[in-house]
């Protein structure tokens, strides 16, 4: 395992050499699978996660249906692998957790009341975990609904924000996550300025926990921008493709 | 009053198309006075209306609507059909025998069983009833030979064409006949299966690129160059 460093931050910069308010490279990637209706793909630092969906479709067994609006269900998972440690592939507490805060931030953004009596599976494997999965996973499964043709107030995106060494940092890490004061993921609609997602773990005053949330905000806005570019890509690589 | 795109520039979920006096057409919503996109898609800005071409959605059934569908099950008094939507199709018996039957007499699955192909019509749909099919008019019914191609449901108005430019080329350039179901299903039966390969080659690379301008040019030339490259390879093979 790893030691616990002296400091998280030395001379103004993070363990990754990123400054407090800097976002881990991100990569996105939409339509990776062919199988899913709509699927999505994120690297963020060195978090790997796969998001995929099927769906609206009739839902099985029928007195689960809802007469006036569609399911979304959820499923967020760790692969074996993703950890150092092998982690059980049977659904941990946790998991089922974070199942049920991804489906509630993405709920909002999705026009459910469109498909009554129908359901839509959004499946979530983080292949590799380094801090932040949650958001990433929020991120890649709201790219994931619009490329299954879902429509959309706006995509989700999510971003953490925290406290570290005493200082309010952006985008925390696995080790900053564990050995920090406090960690704040939010997701974010930026078009139309709604949080879908905030929780906190850890210790904040107010003064720090205002700052942290509007850190995070901004790091959604970033992220917002990832995300779009993402999708449209998809559609103008054949254009280029073809002159 | 103000428009934020181009007309047919690419736009994403979220993104405000317009402000003001502007009415929401397809795939886009109004907030206070804001009009936003719900889907991925091509913008359209007609006098007032705001509206997105899709380029990614599912098929909603709409009354009215030829769509091929696969029979799922087969039941007492009728068939249940998969017609690529959110929802499961209902065929009702009396509709395809055309009169009345026992179901202790007549064996349903000798007129459709599960696995086969139908071309149907929408009857009857609404948010409270699933779908109900009709075979009764001509062209519809059980499918008995061809292939099937799977599209996005949205671009089946580029498969037509402007008033059906496309879908004359193909028919014209490859010799087949096709039937074009609203849910982005469509038949191909053409007089041998090479005919019927180049056109699902063409379908699919309307799929692909159909928001690209100039398409049924580029249509016209791939088709000819396959002819060419096909006919070169058999005269080879003779000599």
């Amino acid at each position: 395992m790893n030691q616990k460093p002296e400091s998280l931050i030395k001379d103004g910069l993070r363990l990754d050499g990123r400054k407090p308010d800097e976002l881990r490279p991100i990569k996105i990637e939409v339509g990776v699978l062919s199988n899913a209706d709509g699927s999505a793909y994120i690297e963020q630092g060195k978090n790997k996660i796969l998001a995929a969906v099927y769906g609206p479709k009739e839902l099985h067994p029928k007195h689960l249906a809802l007469p006036d609006r569609m399911v979304l269900r959820c499923r967020y998972h760790m692969a074996p692998f993703s950890v150092q440690e092998r982690k059980s592939p049977a659904p941990s507490r946790r998991e089922i957790e974070l199942s049920k805060v991804v489906r509630e931030a993405l709920e909002p953004a999705i026009f459910m009341e469109y498909y009554p009596r129908t359901a839509t599976d959004v499946f979530v494997e983080v292949l590799q975990a380094d801090g932040g999965t949650r958001c990433a996973s929020i991120t890649a499964a709201s790219l994931a609904l619009a490329d299954a043709g879902m429509p959309m107030r706006d995509l989700v995106a999510a971003c953490s924000a925290g406290k570290v060494d005493g200082t309010i940092v952006l985008d925390l890490m696995d080790i900053e996550d564990k050995d920090g004061t406090a960690d704040v993921p939010v997701a974010y609609m930026p078009n139309l300025g709604v949080i879908t997602l905030l929780q906190m773990d850890g210790v904040l005053t107010l003064e720090e926990f205002e700052s942290a949330v509007n850190l995070a905000i901004k790091g959604c806005e970033k992220i917002y921008n990832l995300q779009k570019e993402a999708l449209r890509a998809k559609y103008v690589s054949a254009k280029e493709s073809e002159e | 009053m103000a428009t934020f795109f181009e007309r047919r520039q690419l736009v994403t979920p979220g993104d405000l198309l317009a402000k003001g006096d502007y009415i929401a057409g397809e795939n886009t919503y109004k907030e206070g006075d804001g009009i936003y996109a719900t889907r991925i898609g091509l913008v359209e800005y007609e006098n007032k209306k705001v509206s997105v071409v899709a380029l990614r959605a599912f098929y909603i059934p709409k009354v009215g609507d030829i769509v091929i569908g696969a029979v799922v099950e087969v039941g007492f008094s009728g068939w249940t059909v998969d017609i690529n939507a959110p929802y499961k199709a209902i065929l009702k018996a009396s509709d395809v025998l055309n009169r009345q039957f026992k179901p202790q007499k007549n064996d349903l699955t000798e007129v459709l069983d599960v696995g086969d192909l139908v071309v149907a019509k929408i009857i009857a749909y609404d948010r409270t009833q699933n779908p109900l099919l009709s075979v009764s008019d001509p062209g519809l019914g059980k499918i008995a030979r061809g292939q099937i191609v799977k599209i996005t449901p949205t671009k089946i108005p580029r498969v037509i064409g402007k008033k059906g430019s496309m879908i004359s080329l193909i028919k014209q350039e490859t010799g087949c006949h096709l039937v074009l179901g609203h849910n982005g299903v469509i038949l191909i039966t053409g007089k041998s299966p090479e005919d019927e390969e180049l056109a699902m080659m063409a379908i699919r690379k309307i799929e692909e690129e159909s928001h690209i301008s100039g398409l049924t040019d580029r249509i016209f030339q791939m088709i000819k160059r396959e002819k060419e490259k096909r006919g070169g390879g058999i005269s080879e093979s003779k000599a």
